[in-house]
């Protein structure tokens, strides 16, 4: 197997943690992170496929390359405006997650 | 297995491992700390890849400036974070679990499966350079060949800042946005908001410059003046501007503005929106590129900011 193969496979692997994490955790700054783990996953296989694509007496396909210099900035805005978001809404008296602050402590709510 | 083949074999379980950290750690502060680790780490995964500007960008952006903002945000959230206990029941987690696994399964066999031949601008983009006088073929895919991108992410990036700033509660708007450490009063971070600001401002400058021909650029040069205006900041040594500021407003969208109108005048000048007249290509770009800088620098350290607080006086 090649290196850039290699590397290829753990893209993959990065998507499906960070997917799992998105899914499961239900704390909004875990799922932030979670989601910029898929992003990146993304952008690695994006440089597997720039460095297949070495012609021209270049390493990589600069195309790809820069598509993903772009990406990571974009990525940094969105995470930027997810976070001030969770920050606002915990300030107005919402918890880290989108329950109420009983459900988040385990507490079953009494019938109504 | 060549040595090679397990130097990176190596890198690949240690991203794997602070990924996975990153998702798993019960903590989201330890969570954080394992993120920027990640990011470093995939950096080095980029400069084995041969993507040199990219690994400068990630350490830059994607593990520096992201770690900045979320592990101020995970220190702020930390006592409500401590109420969550409940966890979503155990066969939900298995679905998860199942349904993810499935997801890198499919994508791992779709890059098993590439062509052989792979298709490539790499002969197109190097043929075509000499035009823009740049010898960095990156920069001349982000400077020029697809500028339209560039542009779009600059907007994108005034625009988050427009929804950062728009969050502020009513009175914060004649306020100023507060990025105190909480150790700010501690020697060492002092020191070095003393002491690095100079020479960073040289290395970005030298970043943004050397860009043209080598690995760097307008993106990773503003990021570390960026870093460097967020340590003073940090350090308490200076204030952030109130964002009501004409000068800050005119610096936002400076860069924008000039991409839009350079490429407007392309129209008239070389017959296309955003298409430079050949001779003067590279000035051009490094035309377009001063103000960007400023920009991107401005807009990244104020999104690591956040909203702008109500201060006391006028």
């Amino acid at each position: 197997m090649s290196p850039t193969t290699l590397f290829g496979l753990c893209g993959a692997a990065l998507v499906g943690i960070g997917l799992y994490g998105l899914l499961t955790d239900s704390r909004l700054l875990r799922k932030i992170i979670a989601f910029n783990l898929v992003g990146s996953g993304v952008f690695l296989l994006f440089g597997v496929i720039a460095r297949r694509g070495a012609a021209a007496e270049l390493f990589g396909d600069p195309v790809p390359q820069a598509l993903v210099i772009t990406g990571i900035v974009v990525a940094f805005s969105a995470t930027a405006l997810a976070v001030a978001l969770l920050l606002r809404l915990h300030e107005a008296g919402g918890g880290a997650t989108f329950d109420t602050p009983a459900d988040e402590a385990g507490v079953k709510r009494p019938d109504p | 297995m060549s040595f090679e083949l397990s130097y990176e074999l190596l890198v690949g379980l240690l991203v794997l491992t602070a990924a996975a950290w990153s998702v798993a750690a019960r903590d989201t502060y330890s969570a954080t700390v394992g993120f920027v680790s990640y990011g470093l780490l995939i950096a080095i995964m980029w400069m084995q890849l041969q993507a040199f500007d990219v690994a400068l960008a990630e350490v830059a952006i994607g593990s520096g400036l992201t770690g900045l903002l979320l592990l101020s945000a995970a220190a702020r959230l930390r006592a409500a974070e401590a109420r969550v206990t409940s966890r979503p029941p155990v066969m939900l987690r298995i679905v998860a679990a199942l349904a993810c696994t499935a997801v890198s399964v499919s994508i791992a066999a779709t890059v098993l499966r590439l062509p052989e031949s792979a298709p490539s601008l790499a002969g197109a983009a190097v043929g075509a350079l000499p035009a823009t006088g740049l010898g960095n073929p990156v920069n001349g895919v982000l400077m020029a060949f697809r500028a339209f991108d560039t542009l779009l992410e600059k907007v994108v990036l005034v625009l988050s800042l427009v929804g950062v700033w728009s969050l502020a509660p009513e009175p914060g708007w004649s306020g100023r946005p507060r990025l105190l450490h909480p150790f700010a009063d501690d020697g060492v971070l002092r020191f070095l908001a003393r002491t690095l600001p100079p020479i960073g401002l040289l290395f970005g400058a030298h970043l943004m410059w050397n860009g043209a021909d080598e690995p760097g650029g307008a993106f990773q040069g503003a990021t570390v003046l960026a870093a460097m205006w967020l340590l003073v900041l940090m350090a308490g040594l200076g204030e952030a501007p109130r964002i009501r500021e004409r000068w800050l407003r005119v610096a936002v969208v400076a860069g924008p503005m000039t991409f839009i109108t350079v490429g407007l005048a392309g129209i008239g000048v070389a017959g296309a929106f955003l298409a430079y007249p050949e001779p003067h290509a590279k000035s051009l770009i490094l035309f377009v590129e001063l103000p960007m800088m400023l920009t991107i620098a401005l807009v990244l350290a104020l999104l690591v900011a956040g909203p702008p607080e109500p201060t006391a006086g006028p």
